[in-house]
Formats: structure tokens, sequence, C-alpha cells
């Protein structure tokens, strides 16, 4: 498949989960993803699929935690508020090891906020963001290319290690337009590899339960310590990232989606300046790149985090770095965009040029 | 040669119910098993736990189970019916579970008239949290949240849920039975057989609402308990059918407590 298609970001990623085998969507509308149920309202049924205009972002999750434990693909998607939502559905289905993939395209918060692009929803991401011990895999897109293409891995994950996965992107690559190629062949559901857990005919085998509870003492500590497990291999094996420009840097930026284009467009301007600046894009926010920031901490004096946000993810970096780097922060919070002069500003200001 | 008149359903699993003594749940998680087997798709039926008393009942129904978040039942089982449609599915909640917390799930997948079974014990209480106020509590009843009985004036109506649910244009099976006497428990059975029939042709959404007894939190005997039952909860919830998918006999008015065996598909 190399055909080159203009897409907005929400298109290029409801296709491509279509494309990855998706088959049964269940959303409800909100600003900036709007055009992802829309999309699949169509699209769904074309392929065989089922699209469901949920009552509440509660049914929605708990309608695909139905759907993959029957064995669909399944996807669903929101903004901040409708996420925060579906966190009681999305703790039920991390316990019972049900895989899901969904998305939040995130908008200005905290509360109703606005509808402007932002990364305040870092923290709810990256920590599980329901109760209890778990965690979601989360990939940060910047590019409508990998807004298209982050699905089908997004999936692979969620099957292989039996987990919620998601996108965090922000409503700016929600809503641009870009071109993008699909690096894969559209993937048909009969091909998925079998799974010894689903719901269905019980004929020929045992009786199967999923469930998130186990009341016999001492049973749940043990499930909780084989999740744990679980997430120490994610931890070493899935981490993805993108670095530019690191060889000799007095500077690394370390930013992701939206963000992380502004700060690219900001090296330039500082080689001009005679400053070597580099960039480390987490494309992975959990598991995040941790060993990478810490080499880099060895070598590195001054680290700058740049988010759409009051500063989240610069949390992760200075557990990283373990304070043998100087670890900067600029912020632009609930819906603004930083300009690459901002970021190039604070830079000089960092090396005193 | 001892003759063997009575054996415990297929339907269930082996397991001991740990249910109260005198408590509905386990008449009527028996009824719902015997009708599984004799309809003969219990290896084709997945169940849905609720948050409650019965949540035990992923262990005692011998079938796929899954236990989803309090009062979802619903959506869970919408998704699950949509991708197995060669399924039986069918959700056993609550009134906490279906009429509070689950109630825009309950109404909605009516509203589409998904088709799936809704079994909704109605107990007037929260069981398994100790005796809470239920949407369902009747007016003047007490439990530990409406200590003095629950008054309208702060804690408004209980909900008629198949009245409630009569409303929708949405096609489907609404029927409201109990299990306090030999007699109501066969006549619920019917009705749990006739909900699953509903399901199998495709005709909507079905919900068997069933006043049980819940002597432990009521604080009353299993004795005193079917009597509360008889002379409190059927006067404000009146047994019968409130909605059908079969077409009403021809001259024949349809008496409310009447529960018909034959199953018919023509519907209106
Ligand atoms: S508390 Fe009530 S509903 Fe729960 S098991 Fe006991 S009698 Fe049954």
């Amino acid at each position: 498949m190399t055909e080159r298609i203009l897409m907005k970001g929400n298109e290029a990623l409801a296709e491509g989960a279509v494309r990855a085998g998706c088959r049964f969507f269940a959303g409800y509308p909100i600003t900036p993803q709007n055009e992802i149920p829309e999309y699949m309202s169509w699209r769904l049924p074309e392929v065989g699929g089922t699209f469901i205009q949920a009552e509440s972002e509660v049914a929605a999750i708990n309608m695909i935690f139905g759907a993959s434990a029957c064995g669909a693909r399944v996807m669903t998607s929101s903004s901040g508020p409708g996420i925060s939502l579906k966190q009681e559905g999305i703790s039920y289905i991390a316990g019972a090891e049900i895989p899901i993939f969904y998305a939040d395209i995130m908008r200005g918060g905290p509360g109703l906020g606005n509808i402007a692009p932002a990364q305040g929803d870092y923290f709810q991401a990256t920590r599980g963001g329901g109760h209890g011990d778990y965690r979601v895999i989360v990939f940060a897109p910047n590019s409508v290319i990998e807004m298209g293409n982050f699905p089908r891995i997004c999936y692979e994950l969620a099957d292989k290690y039996r987990m919620p996965s998601m996108i965090l992107a922000d409503g700016l690559l929600g809503q641009m337009m870009e071109p993008i190629v699909y690096d894969f062949e559209p993937i048909d559901p009969k091909d998925f590899p079998e799974k010894d857990y689903l719901l269905g005919c019980t004929e020929g085998r045992e009786r199967r339960v999923v469930r998130s509870y186990d009341l016999r003492p001492g049973y749940l500590e043990k499930n909780t310590l084989k999740l744990e497990k679980k997430f120490k291999s994610i931890e070493e094996n899935e981490v993805r990232y993108d670095d530019t420009n690191m060889e000799g840097a007095d500077l690394v930026m370390v930013a992701f989606g939206t963000a992380s284009r502004v700060c690219k467009s900001a090296i330039p301007l500082a080689k001009e300046a005679g400053m070597k600046v580099g960039l480390l894009r987490p494309i992975t926010l959990w598991p995040f790149p941790m060993k990478v920031l810490r080499q880099i901490a060895d070598e590195v004096e001054h680290i700058l985090v740049v988010e759409m946000n009051i500063g989240q993810m610069v949390e992760d970096v200075k557990l990283a770095v373990e304070g043998k780097s100087q670890v900067h922060f600029y912020g632009r919070p609930s819906g603004s965009v930083p300009v690459t002069e901002e970021i190039f500003e604070q830079v000089k200001m960092i090396l005193k040029k | 040669m001892e003759k063997k008149v009575f054996k415990r359903t297929g339907g269930l699993t082996d397991i001991p119910m740990r249910y109260c003594p005198g408590c509905g749940h386990g008449i009527i998680h028996r009824l719902v098993a015997e009708v599984i087997e004799e309809l003969g798709v219990q290896k084709r039926t997945i169940g849905i736990a609720p948050v409650g008393c019965s949540v035990f009942a992923d262990e005692y129904f011998n079938c796929d189970m899954i236990q989803p978040p309090h009062g979802r039942g619903p959506a869970v089982a919408t998704g699950m019916k949509r991708i197995r449609p060669d399924c039986v599915v069918f959700s056993y909640q609550g009134d906490g579970d279906l009429a509070s917390i689950g109630m825009a799930e309950t109404v909605h997948a009516a509203a589409r008239a998904e088709n799936i079974t809704i079994i909704f014990v109605n107990n007037a209480i929260y069981g398994m949290t100790g005796g809470q106020m239920a949407p369902t509590t009747l007016i003047g009843m007490k439990s530990t949240t409406s200590p003095f009985g629950r008054d309208v004036k702060r804690a408004g109506y209980p909900i008629r849920m198949c009245e409630f649910l009569a409303a929708l244009d949405a096609p489907g099976y609404l029927v409201r039975v109990s299990v306090h006497k030999p007699a109501n428990v066969m006549k619920a059975k019917k009705a749990v057989k006739k909900a699953f029939q509903v399901q199998m042709e495709g005709l909507g959404f079905s919900m068997v609402e069933i006043i049980s007894q819940c002597p432990t939190d009521w604080f009353l005997t299993p004795l005193q308990a079917v009597e509360y039952v008889e002379k409190q909860m059927i006067p404000y919830y009146p047994l019968g059918e409130y909605k059908t998918p079969f077409k009403k006999e021809e001259g024949k008015k349809e008496a409310k407590d009447k529960i018909e065996v034959e199953f018919r598909t023509d519907f209106n």
C-alpha cells in the first residue's frame, strides 16, 4: 500500500485502525475528536464492522470491553473530559487483561476547559488513569503519518500483552491535514492469532470467566504481581523514541507530539547562532525512554523539556536523569501552542548566548 | 429402585452458593440455569455478573461469564451480542446495579432494542454493602441510609422499571414476576424462558424483573420476608407482562399476570 492520501489526523487514525482490523467502535461526540466516530460510522459498515454511538463515554468503554472479550479488535476515542469518564472501564479491562485500543485527542483543561490543542492529559495517560495498580501502553504520534500507522502497533502490543493501549495526541494533530502513506497492508480479522481467553461457545472446552476481582485472601496480590512482571517486560522491550542532532549537543530538548515539531523547528535557528542543540522525542510515553535519557544525562549538561501543559513529562525526565543534568522546563498550557522563536529564546537563555 | 425426582441442573456449576438462607438469588439462579439447559443453548450462552451480592454469579452459572463494572452490564452485553449474534447473552443485575448506577445503560440498551436478556432482581435494598436504600426501596421502608423509613421529601420515590421501560417505542419483552411462592416460581421460570426466546428470535430487548426477598437486610426471618413480598412489594410492583412482542389474541383482554408459554414470532 504505497498510495499517498491527503487526510486529517483524526481520519487517518480511524482509517489506520480499520486497516489494522478494527471491527467494532463505540464512542460519544466530543471536540476535537469528532471526525473519528463520524468516519467510523460509515467506514466500519463497509467492512462488515459495527459502529455504535453510545449513550455515554462510560457505556462506550464497556461496549468495547464486551466486544473485545468476544474477539473483535475494538476502539473508542474521546478527548480529556470523556477519557476521564472511561477510566472506570479501563481499570476493569486492565484488571481483566482484555486488549483494547483507544485514542485521547487532547484539548485544554482542567474541567470543560476549551477545545484548543493541549497536552494536559500526560499524567492521566501514563499513570494508568483509573483506580488500582495498572499501566496503559501510550503512543504519542507527531504527524498524520504516525496517527495513521500507530494503531496497528497499538493493536499488536495490546494483543501481545493483553492490556489497553492508546494514542495520546493533541487536537492539532487530530485536525491538521498531511499526506499519509500506510506502511502496512490491510489486516483481515480472519488472520488474527487464536486467543485462549475469549468468550463465546464452550463446545469442546472448559467455561471461561473474564473478571478483575478476586476476594480470596492473597490471590489478588499474586495477580497484581503478575501484572507488574508484564509491565516490567514492556519497560524493557517496548520503548520507542526518535532523536535528532544529538551528536555533541550542549543542550537536549525533550518533547512529544506537536511540541516536538515546534522544538525541531528551533534546531536550525540554534545552529545558525552557533549552538548545538538536540531533540529527544519519546514516541512511547509509557514505557518512557528512561535508559536513553540516563545516557544523555551522562554527557549533556542541559535538558529542556517543552510541553503544552504546566509540567508533567518533566517529572519523568527528572526521574530518569537523577540530578545528573540540569532539567529546565518551558510550558504553554490549556490550549496555547508555543512557536519556534519562543523555544529558541529559552535555549539562548539557558546557554547564556 | 429409588426414583430420582429432582436433580441439580447442569446449567449451574458444582460450587456451593453462598447466599443467605431465604435469599431469592439461589432460586433465581436455578430458574435461569434450568431455562438455559432446557433451551439447549448452554454451550453458546454468555452471562454477565453484576456488582452486588450476586457478583459470584460468575462462579455459579455453568457457561462463559464476564464481570464488568457496576451497572454496565447492558453496555457490555451490547458489545458481546453485536460481535457474537449467534450467542445468547444475559445480564444478571440487582436494583442498585440496574436502576441506579446503571440506569443510563439499561434505558439505552432497551431503546436500541438490543437483542439481550436482563434478569433484574429487585429486592429493594443494597444487599452486599449492608442494606442501604436502593432506587426501588419502598416508601417508608427502613434501610441503613433511611433508618426512619424512606421519606419521599428527602429521598424521592421508588422506580418501577417495567413501567418506565414500557414507555419506549423499541420492541421487546418486559415482565415482572416474583419467587416468593411455588406457583410464582413456576411463572417466573416461564417468563425467563420467554425472555430468552425473544432474544433468540431477534425480537429485541427482554427484561424479567423478579421481585426477590432479602431477609438479611430486611431484618426479617425468611418466612416474614415472603410475607413482606406478598403484602408490601407486590402491591407497589404489580406482577405481569408490560410489553410483549407477541400479538394480543383477537377479542381477548390480556390479563396482566398471565404468562403464556407458547412462543410466537409475529409481533406488532
Ligand atoms: S444480603 Fe440479601 S440479597 Fe444478599 S445474599 Fe443475603 S439475603 Fe440475598
